[in-house]
């Protein structure tokens, strides 16, 4: 479903090129749980921005669902995002001024879905994450597990192919940590392939694949028997 | 995202930041309360002129001997004469036009007049019955000159209202006698009191006959003729009548200038209209300075919603999507600031109007079209570069942020 020919990225800084991503070939099947690990600088958020759309290769091709979307204009790359990733940041990154609901709903708006059916949507999915009681507070009247929830919420409101998770449980303890990860792991039995980028090895262990990256580079592709 | 949910989310973001929309909308309506005040009373001054002038007369024109030549030297200087005076018949030939109506013919001279013990100077206006419907005057009491021919003299007079009240208090005027110089006139009317209107104050005449006057001043000269044309549309034929008509009289010489009401009041108009926009412009500086102030704001709005666009971004909104959005922020911003200031600008001027009821306080149409056009085109245009860099912002920048 993702496929990275021969993909570098390389940045501009102060006049000198620092390369961030080098030559990365890669291929991910549909539904796979990938986690990214390498320690900070080594590429991974890079690659994952890469995957997301949210940033242009400086050469190779990328290719998403087989078309090749490095071509693509902004509008249409716009259109891909909303259509097939799904995004949960470290940071939940939730409106502060609207409601968790009015969050989750932000994707259906963008995409011109009804009212009417947009409401539904939001409200099933508000129980099935159990926020039905906090659809009216806004972020700051929540905690960190239920912000994530509803950042997780937004993300698969649109029934993404794939789901981008940066470091998802940076900021949360231990017991939400566990309880945001087992949701993300749901959502991969119901066919969601899951992108999770984490510098924490016990996290990373958990995915089925898992990329380990240096210095801009894929040093190891190593999948776990046990769960494949 | 279509048009309501593009609307309501900006709305949304407008409320979000309370303080500063207020800010942005007082700003706003100011400038265009502005706007719309000052050109009130900019065409309120020009309506209070333009009503002066038709309180004088309409469809005038007014003859007047001499020829004011816009270059050059008067032929006739260069000879040594003097133009020739417009006299009675002159006046009376005026009439052939069929452009006309009626005439007044206009004769000045100031006189003492007494009554009794008491005397002053006034000044003696000659003129025929024509003259009360022509400059619009009105009567307090008996009559105005009869309608005689105009060749004819009488000893009668009509009092402005001021002269009345000097000469004989609260005493009956109509049918006492008045001394002019060395003769008498019996009183047949008084006008009614009009106030002080372009310079001639009705108020302080006495109106005889012209022959009379002729008399009085022993003159033969008339200072002007009023000519009223039959309708607004022959005003230009009479007026070219008038012209040919005296130089017929004259032998064939043009020394007399025929001017219309209509184009001393264009003039006028003209001037006070020029006024209006320029203060209506001032005015409109401040608008701008308004939409200066929203770019300022928007540009800091861009900087303090970088995580929200780049969200917004990664939700799969294309960079067209978030510059509409801070678009119609702009657009709701400047549109309810100038909604408010137009409230604003009509408070303001239903209290000017209050204050100063002479003067019709009221903005025209096309100033509160253009502060209003003004207002959303600068709040528009000057969101049009903070939109282009919430556009424009790098999504991995910034959602890297914290």
């Amino acid at each position: 479903m993702i496929e990275f020919a021969d993909v570098s990225r390389i940045f501009m800084v102060g006049g000198q090129e620092v390369p961030a991503l080098r030559n990365i070939n890669l291929h991910l099947v549909a539904g796979e749980y990938v986690s990214i690990m390498g320690p900070s600088g080594s590429g991974k958020s890079t690659l994952l921005n890469l995957i997301g759309l949210l940033d242009r290769p400086s050469s190779g091709t990328y290719r998403l669902d087989g078309l090749d979307v490095t071509t693509l204009d902004d509008e249409h790359q716009a259109q891909v995002r909303r259509e097939k990733i799904g995004f949960v940041f470290q940071f939940f990154h939730l409106v502060p001024r609207l409601s968790a609901a009015m969050n989750i709903e932000l994707p259906l708006i963008l995409a011109g879905v009804p009212p009417q059916e947009r409401k539904e949507r939001v409200g099933q999915l508000l129980e099935s994450y159990g926020l039905a009681d906090r659809a009216g507070h806004r972020p700051d009247q929540l905690s960190g597990g239920q912000r994530q929830r509803v950042a997780i919420a937004r993300a698969t409101i649109m029934r993404p192919a794939v789901l981008l998770a940066d470091e998802p449980t940076g900021n949360l303890d231990q017991t939400t940590g566990k309880e945001v990860m087992s949701l993300l792991e749901q959502l991969v039995e119901q066919g969601v392939a899951l992108i999770l980028v984490t510098h924490d090895p016990a996290l990373g262990q958990r995915a089925a694949r898992q990329l380990q990256m240096v210095d801009g580079r894929i040093v190891s592709d190593t999948r776990n028997i046990s769960q494949a | 995202m279509n048009l309501t949910d593009t609307l309501l989310f900006a709305s949304g973001s407008l409320r979000g930041a309370r303080t500063r929309t207020l800010l942005m909308i007082l700003a706003m309506s100011i400038g265009v309360a502005a706007v719309v005040i000052l050109t009130a009373l900019g065409e309120g001054a020009r309506r209070y002129v333009v009503g002066q002038f038709s309180s004088l007369g309409s469809n005038l024109v007014i003859v007047l001997p001499g020829r004011s030549e816009t270059a050059g030297v008067n032929p006739g200087m260069l000879l040594g004469q003097t133009e020739r005076d417009i006299v009675l018949d002159d006046a009376q030939a005026l009439l052939r036009s069929t452009a006309v109506r009626r005439i007044a013919p206009l004769t000045i001279g100031t006189a003492q007049a007494s009554h009794g013990a008491r005397n002053r100077e006034v000044v003696v206006l000659g003129s025929t019955a024509d003259l009360l419907p022509i400059r619009h005057m009105e009567l307090a009491h008996g009559q105005f000159l009869p309608a005689i021919d105009m060749q004819s003299a009488s000893p009668v007079c009509v009092l402005g209202a001021k002269i009345k009240r000097e000469l004989f208090g609260s005493e009956a005027a109509v049918g006492a006698w008045l001394h002019l110089g060395d003769r008498r006139f019996r009183v047949i009317g008084v006008l009614a009191s009009q106030g002080e209107s372009m310079g001639m104050n009705t108020d302080d005449l006495v109106v005889v006959p012209v022959a009379s006057a002729h008399m009085l001043f022993n003159t033969q000269a008339l200072f002007r003729v009023l000519v009223e044309a039959k309708s607004r549309d022959l005003i230009a034929r009479a007026q070219k009548d008038a012209e040919d008509i005296m130089m017929q009289q004259h032998g064939g010489e043009r020394d007399v200038t025929v001017i219309t009401q209509d184009a001393v009041l264009a003039t006028f108009d003209r001037i006070l209209h020029a006024l209006t926009l320029a203060v209506g412009g001032i005015a409109a500086i401040s608008l701008s300075v308004a939409g200066v102030l929203i770019m300022n704001v928007m540009l800091i709005a861009v900087a303090q919603r970088t995580q929200e666009i780049g969200l917004l971004k990664a939700l799969g909104a294309p960079s067209s999507e978030i510059r509409r959005l801070f678009f119609a922020e702009a657009v709701l911003l400047s549109g309810i600031g100038s909604m408010a200031g137009l409230l604003l600008g009509e408070i303001g001027s239903a209290v000017i109007g209050q204050v100063y009821p002479a003067l019709p306080v009221n903005a025209p149409w096309w100033a509160v079209l253009a502060a209003f056009g003004t207002a959303l085109g600068t709040g528009i245009l000057f969101s049009v570069w903070p939109a282009r860099r919430a556009a424009q912002l790098d999504p991995v920048l910034a959602l890297a942020r914290r």
